[in-house]
């Protein structure tokens, strides 16, 4: 038995030894070697940070903002979608944000879509339904591409899922077009840092050079409501807007989580104090 | 059951006499999970976390059943059935968090159960076979999620279907066709979603299967213990139920206050962003990382960076790549010789002064450690960081465990589980099991 | 797990129970179980509703369409919540021959103005399903077998639909169903 384990021992040693010997190099250069730099455009990064007074839907209590997700929709409408698809979307869920169901038919028949005409069966653009979802103002990526310098710009249906922090990462990249601080460009630059043309600075975004141009400029849209259309205000509607569109259950989910622990509340009090009292006996005896 | 003076079930209507005959599934229910069974009356909240998991499991299973009907395992319309069960199925975003959340919360919960098994040696004879069978829960609980987090078809599910199936390129010889007949392509494509939405679909059954066997095996020694003394006599038990089926319901509130908590308020806090990005097979994300509860493993994997060579020839004995999968997969292989490993006498880590820093000092945090570099990139310091808490993890199982149950000297036991609870071991009668010896208490099972 | 708790927790309580007083039907236990039954109960509730239609289902549920291209005598096919949808212009004839016919005689009296629409009394539309056991009759198609009474004849089991859509002859209980709709001009809204 002795002699069994003994040699299992020694053999795992020297698996251990030859194991531990092809580390060292590894471990030679980390501790001789050059200390790993982070890429230059580091030094700009931002996090992403909410609006003033943050968003309405922020937080277990949060509600929809149902006036700001109507105005995001329109700085969507008039700004956006010129260059992004909204494809998990149908028109009738825009009866969500509190516009009437004819409203919403009126809203979609300025839409086109793609369709087939009912007599020849040739491909053409009709005027869309409620039942109809956004469309993607590209036939295909291969457009997409050709119209936009090589980026493709992406669906929004889930954007501020498909980031980070999305809701505040929307908000702060619409509204974060500035130019970089000289003095960390002035020692970025040494290190080959540049912001090519055709590609423009902004610190939100993951390498700081986004493919899209500044789109929101005050008062380049009009709001319905009268409220005024300054960059700040059109980045925080859009990124509500866009918040819902990820996830347009959000606020029902809250709302039924509060029910559910709350009643788990309730039921596991309970059945604690079941548990304690069919164990009274016992633990009674315990020194 | 198990012990003499185990309660026997007794039908008290005509009609449950008429079952009973026929077909005794109350016998069999009472004497697994009803009074029939009698367990260990020191039970601590540790011991929970085995009926959550079997919780668990029919979670998944319903939530999945039903996440079934509305999904379609077709890569042109997978990213979009998924957003389809979110926005217009009738509480589908609820049914599909609580999936994807009650695998992380599966995964939790049988980490639990699996360090309590550790900490207190449940390993040891005579529940070998128990622990044994866990460990094969465990391995296909690993396979059905890696398939199952394929199947939203994001970025995370498609890069991280085509990493781990690469690690199966580096077998020698067979790894390359072997990669490509596993995944039906040279990347994954459609083949590759639908068997693994084929297999997710079965795995969770043939778990359910192992589980059965797993309590059947429990119920042969019976339940372990914290202070690891075997039960003697009667008055060391108590009926599972009410005592337990009372302590798993407060449990199972607990646990469920935590679930629903993240299910409605965090539900995408265990999750990655990339993985709402439609599969995209000619862009990987920036940093690819497994769900958390693979981290370690991953970790393990890649530990790895340098050839293992014989020193001073420059020949290469095992190329980095295979080293980290053979690294990866060795590292749960480990547990089924655990039984074998550690031969100290004493079974609960609490009477064992040196197995218990090593355990709280040694293995806990080389296993945080571990799950901490697996979802970093891959970069200084954190390789090194992994190459140790791979050394210890290794070290733990191979080289401690045997020499400290050698060298250890334990803490005196005390003679019974009455008198660990009571202070004093003065209630008459019952069987004395003799000793410690767990088999002389043990009757088996009638079939 | 709440259930395999099941109803035998209040007796087997009381046995324990009975060593230090009778707490029979010890209410705790009772409240306890019956709160959790209660969540249990609510849990049903969104695992049976998961199965009902979705809601782009429920969405695309009205139908328009353009009659204005349907010749006299001519029928056109369309889709109604996923099944056929009959639309025909009746001919003189077949208004004359349904017209004909004394309502109250029939298996299920209704006259050819109960199903159509005012000042549209030569439109008639109907659901494509046969009344029997769901199959499409035929007769909208030209060169269609219209069965003894001229409108249509399911194949199925043999009924026979006269020009108005109603059941003359065969297995079928009710006449051929007729939606609602309303005329948009010369369009027709279903649903």
């Amino acid at each position: 038995m002795t002699i069994r384990l003994a040699g299992i021992l020694v053999g795992i040693g020297i698996t251990a030894v030859l194991v531990l010997w092809s580390m060292v190099p590894g471990v030679i250069n980390l501790v001789s070697g050059p200390p790993v730099e982070k890429p230059a455009y580091y030094a700009f990064k931002e996090k992403p940070h909410a609006p003033e007074g943050g968003f309405s839907f922020a937080g277990p209590v949060g509600k929809w903002d149902y006036a700001q997700l109507q105005r995001g929709y329109s700085v969507y409408k008039q700004v956006c979608s010129a260059c992004h698809g909204l494809k998990f979307v149908a028109f009738r869920n825009l009866e969500e944000l509190g516009y009437s169901e004819e409203q919403v038919r009126a809203e979609a028949a300025t839409w086109n879509v793609p369709g087939i005409d009912p007599n020849t069966g040739e491909a053409v653009m009709r005027p869309a339904l409620p039942t109809d979802y956004f469309p993607n103002p590209y036939p295909n990526n291969v457009a997409a591409a050709a119209a936009n310098n090589n980026a493709i710009p992406p669906d929004l249906s889930l954007m501020t899922k498909a980031r980070k922090d999305g809701s505040n990462y929307v908000y702060s990249l619409m509204s974060g077009y500035v130019d970089p601080d000289p003095e960390k460009l002035a020692a970025a630059q040494e290190k080959g840092f540049e912001t090519p043309t055709g590609l423009y600075f902004n610190p939100w975004f993951a390498n700081v050079n986004l493919a899209m141009p500044p789109q929101l400029y005050e008062g380049s849209i009009t709001y319905d409501d009268g409220t005024d259309a300054t960059v700040d205000q059109m980045a925080q509607d859009v990124a509500a807007f866009l918040t819902w569109t990820a996830e347009p259950s959000m606020i029902k989910r809250k709302q039924t989580g509060w029910a559910v622990i709350l009643f788990l509340l309730f039921a596991t009090g309970l059945a604690y104090m079941s548990y304690k009292q069919i164990w009274a006996g016992m633990k009674s005896k315990k020194k | 059951m198990s012990f003499a003076w185990a309660k026997q079930y007794e039908p008290q209507s005509g009609f449950t006499k008429w079952i009973d005959e026929k077909l005794p599934l109350p016998r069999l229910v009472y004497n697994a999970i009803g009074a029939g069974y009698p367990v260990p009356r020191n039970l601590n909240y540790m011991w929970n976390f085995g009926v959550l998991a079997g919780f668990c499991l029919v979670l998944q299973i319903v939530t999945g059943v039903i996440l079934a009907m509305h999904y379609a395992s077709n890569t042109e319309v997978a990213f979009g059935q998924v957003e389809h069960i979110m926005r217009n199925v009738n509480w589908g975003w609820m049914m599909r968090y609580a999936h994807a959340n009650g695998a992380s919360f599966f995964f939790i919960v049988i980490y639990l159960h699996i360090f309590r098994g550790l900490y207190y040696s449940s390993y040891k004879a005579p529940r070998e076979m128990i622990w044994l069978l866990g460990v094969v829960i465990f391995l296909l609980m690993m396979a059905t999620a890696f398939m199952g987090y394929v199947l939203p078809w994001g970025q995370m599910s498609f890069w991280g279907a085509k990493v781990i199936t690469g690690l199966f390129g580096a077998i020698p010889f067979i790894g390359e066709p072997l990669q490509v007949w596993l995944v039906g392509g040279y990347a994954p494509n459609d083949s590759t979603l639908n068997r693994f939405f084929s297999l997710h679909f079965l795995l969770p059954f043939v778990i359910a299967g192992v589980v059965i066997l797993h309590i059947w095996a429990l119920h042969i020694p019976g339940s372990s213990n914290p202070t690891g003394v075997e039960v003697k006599k009667e008055s060391d038990t108590v009926p599972f139920h009410p005592y337990y089926t009372a302590k798993d319901g407060f449990g199972l509130g607990v646990f469920l206050i935590a679930f629903t908590f993240m299910v409605f308020f965090l539900p995408n806090f265990l999750g990655h962003p990339d993985n709402y990005i439609e599969a995209n097979p000619l862009s990987t994300p920036a940093l690819i990382v497994p769900e958390w509860y693979f981290l370690p493993f991953y970790a393990i994997l890649r530990a790895f960076t340098a050839d293992l060579t014989i020193p001073f020839t420059g020949i290469v004995l095992i190329e980095a790549k295979l080293l980290g999968v053979i690294a990866m997969f060795g590292s749960i292989l480990v547990w089924f010789f655990l039984p074998w490993l550690d031969k100290s006498p004493v079974r609960s880590g609490h009477y064992r002064p040196m197995f218990k820093k090593f355990f709280w000092f040694g293995l806990i945090p080389a296993m945080l450690l571990l799950t901490y570099v697996g979802g970093a990139p891959a970069e200084e310091p954190y390789v090194l960081l992994s190459q140790i808490g791979t050394a210890y993890y290794f070290l733990h199982f191979l080289v401690i465990l045997p020499i400290i149950s050698q060298i250890e000297v334990p803490k005196p036991l005390p003679y019974s589980i009455t008198e660990a609870v009571l202070g004093s071991d003065d209630v008459p009668g019952g069987t004395d099991g003799g000793g410690d010896n767990p088999q002389a208490a043990v009757k088996p099972l009638p079939a | 797990m709440a259930d395999t708790s099941g109803a035998g927790t209040v007796e087997a309580t009381s046995e324990v129970a009975g060593e230090d007083g009778v707490r029979r039907r010890d209410w705790i236990h009772i409240a306890a179980l019956g709160t959790a039954g209660v969540g249990g109960a609510a849990v049903i509730f969104p695992l049976v509703s998961q199965m009902a239609p979705t809601a782009d289902v429920l969405a695309a549920s009205t139908t328009e369409v353009d009659v204005s291209q349907v010749q006299v005598g001519q029928s056109i096919k369309s889709v109604f919540r996923d099944q056929p949808l009959f639309i025909k212009r009746l001919t003189p004839e077949e208004i004359a021959a349904a017209n004909d016919v004394d309502a109250g005689s029939l298996r299920d009296p209704e006259t050819l103005a109960d199903r159509t629409l005012e000042g549209h009394e030569d439109i008639l539309v109907t659901m494509g399903v046969c009344t029997h056991l769901g199959c499409v009759p035929l007769g909208a198609a030209e060169g269609e077998n219209k069965g003894e009474f001229g409108g249509y004849y399911c194949p199925c089991h043999g009924s026979h639909y006269d020009t108005a859509g109603r059941i003359r002859k065969g297995p079928a209980p009710t006449n051929l169903t007729v939606p609602d709709y309303a005329f948009n001009g010369d369009v027709i809204r279903v649903g």
